[in-house]
Order: C-alpha cells, then structure tokens, then sequence
C-alpha cells in the first residue's frame, strides 16, 4: 500500500489518538509537576517549589519504605503462585470431558467478581473468626472443639495473598489455556508414538511452547497487582504490616492531603510498573514476530 | 484458528497495559451556578441525608429557593471539601463539615461566621442546640457551624448476660469495673467486651482517645510537646489493648464500627463502648437484642466524663454569593420543625436527633427512643470538646486532636497499635515510633508559633 493510502486510513483515528493522549498522558503530566511542589490542602499558602523534598521524604519514610517492600512482596507472591495454580487448572481444562464448557465459565468467574466484593467476601464470609466459613468447615469437620484460627489476625499478608490469588488465578488460566489449545496436536502425537512419557511431552514440549503465554500473563498480572488497593483496604486497613504503595499514597492523599507527597509516591509506581510493562511490551512484540513468521 | 487467538491475546494485553500505564489520579467535575434562587449543597451520603434530599421539595416550597445536592460518601466529601473550600471557587454554598473540620476551615477563613444570621433569626432558636455541639462549631468565639445531627459514645451492655451473673451495672463505670465485669461475662461463646481494633484515625483511635484523655494522657501539651510516650498514654494504651486481648472480640484488628455493631447484635459479646448513634440500629424493630440492652456513661479513670463529641453541621462557604439563601436551608435543616418533618413523613426513629434539647423533651420522639435518649442527651451533654482531659492542650477535640496533620497521624500510629493487639508487636514499640510521628508534626507548630 502506498503512503498516501496508509494515512488516508489512519487520518479518521487522529482525533481519538489526540483525545487519547489528551485523557490519559495529561494526568500524568499534571501528577509529574505536582509531584516536585509544596502542596497541602490545608496550607494554600504554603504552596511551591520543593525540589526532590517529595521523593526524598518517600524514599527516607519509614512507611513508604515499608510500602514498597510490601508491594514486592505482595505482587511476586501473587503472580507466582497463581500462575503455578493457574497453569495446573488449564492443564486439566485443556481435557476433553463432560461438562468442560461449564466448568471453564466457573473458574473463570473469581476474575469477574468486583475487586472490592471479593476482597469484602473474603474478610467476612471466610476468613471471620466469628461466623467465617473457614473456622465453619473446621467445627463441621472436628466437632465444636476444633481449632478456631483467627485467619487474618494471625497471617495478614498470606491472608491478602490468598485472596488476590483466587482472583487472579482465572486470568493466568484463561492465557495459558489459549495457549496450550494452540499447541500443535501433531507433533505431541509423534512424540507420544515415539514413546515419550507424558512428563517428558510436558517438560520438553509444552512448557517451551507455554513460555511466551506464562511471560505475558506474568507481566500482566505483576502490573495490576502492584496497583491493587481493594484488598488491602478491605481487608486489614492498611495494618499489621500490610500497607502497600497504592495504600499509602491513598493515606498520604486522602488523609494527609498531602498532594505532592502523594504524587511523588505515584510517580514511584509508575515507574516501576514501567519497567514491568517495557518487559511486558517486549514480550507482546515477540508473539507478533512470531504470528508473522 | 491458533493464530487469530494469539493475535487477539496480543492486542488485547497492548490495551489493558495501555490503560494501566496511563492511570493516574484526575479531578474536576462539578455542578452548574444555578440561577439567583438557587443553591448547591455538598453533603455527605448518610441515611439522614438522603432523607433531607427527598423533603427538600418542602423547603422549595417554603421559600422559593431550589436546592442542588452533590451527594458523595465521607471519604469523597472530605477531600472534595477541601479541595473546593481551599480554593474558595464559590461552586458550593452550603456543605456538611464534621466538628473535625470547621474550627480547622474557620481559622483558614474558608467558612463564613453565622452570629449575625443567628441574631436575626429567632425562630432558629440557637439556646436550644446542646452546648457542646456549639462550642464545638465556634471558633474564635463565633459560630461557623449549625449541627444536622450529633453524637458522643457511651457503655452499651447486656442487661440479661450481667443480670445472670449477678452483676449490676455501676451508674458512673470506671475502666477498671469495666475490665472486671468483662472477665466475668467472657466466656468461649461469648466475649466479654467489643472495642475497635480496626486501623484509621476515625476507626481504633476514636474510643482509644477517650481512653488516654481520662487516663491523663494527651497528644500534645500546651507547648506542643508529643506526649505520645508519656506514662499515661503507654498505661492507657497498654490497658485497650490488654482488655481486648483478653476479653475483646476475635478478629479484634478487623474490627470496626461495624463489625462491633454486628457482633453485640449477633449476641457474640457482652459489652460494647462507642457511639451513641449505634442505639437506634440495636433497638430497631427485628433487632435480636432490642430491649435487652442497658446504656451507661462512657467508662471513666481520672476525668468526670469521657464521652467524645461527634456531629456533622451545615457550614456556609465563605466564597458564597448566596449567604442570605443559604442561611434559610441552614437554618430549615437544622430547626426543630424539620425533626417534625422527618419524625411525622418518615418516621421518629430517622429524626436527625442530637443536637436540640426540645427532641429530648418530645413525647413521640421519646415513645421510640426511649431506651437510650436519656443517656444520649446526657453523654452529649457531659462532653467538653475544649477541655477532655486533665491537662491544657493546644488544640480542640475530643477523640482527635483538632489539627489537620491528625488524620494521617492517628492512622499512622492505629496502624502500630493494631498490630500490639494482633500481638505482633509491643505496645512500647508502637508508641515509640508514634512519639517519632508525633513530635515531626509537633515541630512544625512549635516553629510555627515561634516556641
């Protein structure tokens, strides 16, 4: 095609790219200059130029130090045990079986629930002391002396974990289940006649086949969770040592009305997630290098 | 077919990274000016609220003046009122302020003073609003605020639980008899008291203040001086945490106004200290509890009350062209021909109560609050929100300490102090790093007033 037709094609999308960066890169701008002023609410006079104060104040917090480990924490702990949860549910999904089309809709709903419901439905229907369904099945199963856990109390973090993990786990399993219905079915049968056990067809063949899939659904995940809130605001307040960055700039800008500390922190994530998503990116352009092999 | 899925996963990912990337924080939005006999009101979206939206035909109808609501939930309202109260856009001319905020906007001269208005309003009959929830709203020595609704917190037990173990409710509790009735009711089904362990300024430190004011201790001295590590606020803190972790309810770090609410009404403990509003919920009608509870004064050590002091009031922006009118809705909203509105179109247990002393002496309001108006009106009454504890202290407030740093400090500190109640660390080791929170904001006052 030639240049003139490529742009007569592209010419009608121009207005929605322009409103696009306008809506989405704008903010950020305005976050980036807040993010190095003398900003609170509640001293307008107060207002200017602070230099690098805003991100020294969040590096040298020791709550926002304790923020970013959190969030590490809680995105690599997430993102691998989902993804190791999710891939053995596509490897299962991915046979053929009575009632398959129900049983894919059924695991895939955790991922559909509203973030904030779930995280809700965890700390009350499951993981309450009281009247929690967890403590429930204990009584059921060992009788009114059963142990009766105080889950969230005793396992902040891992209970936070869990609950993101029951969310995330469909989305890995619906990426990884694509993949593995792509893997071409004759070579798997060659190898099979060819007397490999099934471990070997999984080691040697479907795991590299499955490399770009778990990649990209790894990235993917790592970048939404580091900006989860809805569970750790839900869920602990924030306390017992769970407050992660997207907590505490909440704090630093709802409570503090500290805007430009706040946006420092922001600006915090967004980097990192940056770097997440140029590996994520990277990965998404190798799928297309390779569909155009 | 494989190779269109893998197109699709790859341009769908391109999109959701697209919007992740890009999401940052954004505000705006607001409400057109009206014409001259129209004005905006920002309030919070609380029951009684929504209630005053649907009978504001009524005021309409009075006065000519039609009302615009932006109606958002506490957290929303609080950032929103700042941002438009710090700017002074004149967008909004009447907005629900807590007593937390008013003292702190009227000294920044967001919100217009209401003496003259009151002066030539008799009807509005501003005697009649409890004295407390006046000098709460008054600063300087001039009312910025008129109360919607008010509470304090008081001692609510089960009448039935005590009466069966032989104990009688002491008519003014101590902590300690408190501590002592708990361990004797707690028992594996039912624990012996419910205090809120749920991190946040508003949630934990909200009783735990009223705790350390009668304890002795203080956030800050006159001087400003964090007072955070002082022997009374470490043996105040220290005896919260261990009368939960004896006798507290499980998942006592979860555990908030609601949670609390839930477990008394559930049956799953005893006693409960917080606010005086949670009442009407327990006596309403299918309450399993209705009847069976009995209301004390919030418990006491050194000080005579210790009752905290609570209400959202209608403050008027200072940037209003609209004062005259948004008086009248002030005044409406707040009048005791409002409380009738409410008591005789919705019903008398939704009447904005708290705040008047006429509600306390109506018969049809008194029909359906009788358990617990007495003692409503009497913890109201006893709350000094100038002067709560032992000691001068530098700024109002009750169970916060009136200064704009206090939201993030006291969430900052609830946090530490959650995790002692989990038993994950000391109380020494919390309020060693609160006294460190503490003494940073304390340092900029000290600066501030050249100390």
């Amino acid at each position: 095609m030639n240049k003139a037709g490529a742009w007569a094609r592209r010419a009608p999308l121009l207005p929605a790219l322009i409103f696009m960066i306008i809506v989405t890169q704008l903010p950020f701008l305005v976050t980036l200059v807040v993010s190095f002023m003398n900003w609170n609410a509640y001293y307008p006079d107060d207002r200017g130029f602070a230099g690098v104060d805003n991100f020294v104040s969040v590096l040298t917090d020791v709550n926002a130090r304790k923020a970013i480990f959190v969030t590490v924490l809680l995105t690599v702990g997430v993102v691998l045990i989902s993804l190791i949860v999710g891939l053995c549910i596509a490897l299962l999904l991915d046979r053929k079986f009575r009632g398959r089309g129900v049983a894919r809709t059924l695991m895939i709903t955790p991922f559909l629930v509203v973030p904030v419901a779930a995280a809700l439905m965890w700390k009350h229907a499951l993981f309450n002391p009281e009247y929690g369904l967890l403590n429930g099945m204990l009584k059921m199963v060992f009788g009114d002396n059963a142990p009766q856990r105080d889950w969230i109390t005793d396992n902040p973090l891992i209970s936070i974990v869990v609950a993101l993990v029951w969310q995330w786990t469909p989305f890995m399993m619906l990426i990884l289940l694509a993949g593995l219905q792509s893997r071409p079915m004759d070579v798997v049968e060659a190898a099979r006649i060819d007397g490999a056990s099934p471990w070997q067809i999984f080691r040697s063949m479907t795991l590299p086949h499955l490399r770009p899939y778990i990649e990209l659904s790894g990235l993917l995940g790592a970048i939404y969770v580091v900006q989860n809130f809805d569970a750790v605001f839900t869920i602990t307040s924030g306390g017992l040592g769970t407050a992660n960055l997207p907590y505490f700039i909440y704090q630093t800008f709802y409570t503090a009305h500290d805007y430009g500390r706040a946006s420092a922190a922001g600006v915090v994530v967004v980097i990192g997630t940056i770097i997440i998503a140029t590996f994520a990116l990277r990965t998404a352009f190798s799928l297309f290098q390779e569909d155009s092999r | 077919m494989h190779r269109r899925t893998r197109r699709m996963t790859a341009v769908g990912s391109a999109a959701l990274l697209v919007s992740s990337v890009s999401a940052c924080a954004g505000w705006g939005g607001g409400v057109g000016g009206g014409g001259g006999d129209t004005i905006n009101v920002l309030m919070v979206n609380n029951p009684q609220m929504i209630d005053l939206q649907k009978l504001a035909p009524e005021f309409t109808k009075e006065t000519g003046i039609k009302v615009n609501f932006t109606v958002l939930p506490e957290n929303d309202l609080r950032d929103k009122a700042s941002q438009e109260f710090s700017s002074q856009a004149g967008q909004y001319d009447v907005a629900t302020l807590s007593n937390f905020e008013i003292p702190i906007y009227a000294k920044s001269r967001w919100v217009a003073p209401l003496d003259s208005y009151i002066a030539k309003d008799p009807g509005f009959d501003q005697a009649d609003i409890l004295k407390p929830m006046t000098t709460a709203l008054t600063a300087g020595g001039k009312v910025y605020g008129e109360p919607f609704y008010g509470e304090s917190s008081f001692l609510m037990y089960r009448k039935d639980v005590l009466a069966s173990k032989g104990i009688t409710m002491p008519a003014n509790p101590t902590w300690q008899q408190v501590a002592d009735i708990a361990a004797k009711v707690d028992n594996p089904r039912m624990a012996g008291i419910c205090l809120r362990g749920q991190p946040g300024w508003g949630q934990l430190f909200a009783p735990l203040t009223t705790v350390i004011n009668t304890f002795g201790g203080t956030w800050f001295d006159k001087d400003w001086n964090a007072k955070v590590d002082s022997p009374e606020f470490t043996q105040a803190t220290s005896f919260y945490v261990n009368l939960v972790r004896k006798y507290g309810e499980k998942g006592a770090p979860q555990a908030g106004f609601t949670e609390c609410l839930n477990n008394l009404t559930q049956g799953s403990v005893a006693m409960w200290y917080d606010a005086t509003s949670a009442a009407g919920s327990l006596e309403a009608d299918g309450s399993p509890v209705k009847g069976k509870i009995g209301y004390a004064p919030a418990p006491v050590v050194k000080t005579k009350s210790s009752g905290w002091l609570y209400t959202w009031s209608w403050a008027i922006e200072q940037a209003s062209t609209k004062k005259d009118n948004a008086w009248k809705f002030v005044s409406w909203a707040s009048s005791k021909k409002y409380e009738n509105l409410v008591g005789t179109r919705i019903g008398w247990s939704s009447v904005p109560a708290g705040k008047r002393a006429s509600t306390y002496t109506n018969p049809q309001y008194l029909k359906s609050a009788g358990a617990f108006a007495a003692q409503t009106k009497a913890s109201i009454q006893s709350a000094d929100p100038v002067n709560p504890g032992v000691q001068p202290r530098p700024a109002a407030g009750i169970q916060f300490v009136d200064i704009p740093e206090f939201p993030d400090l006291g969430t900052q500190v609830s946090q530490e102090v959650s995790s002692a109640i989990a038993g994950k660390t000391s109380v020494h080791n919390a309020l060693d790093l609160g006294q460190q929170l503490a003494d940073d904001v304390a340092k900029q006052y000290q600066k501030r007033e050249g100390k």
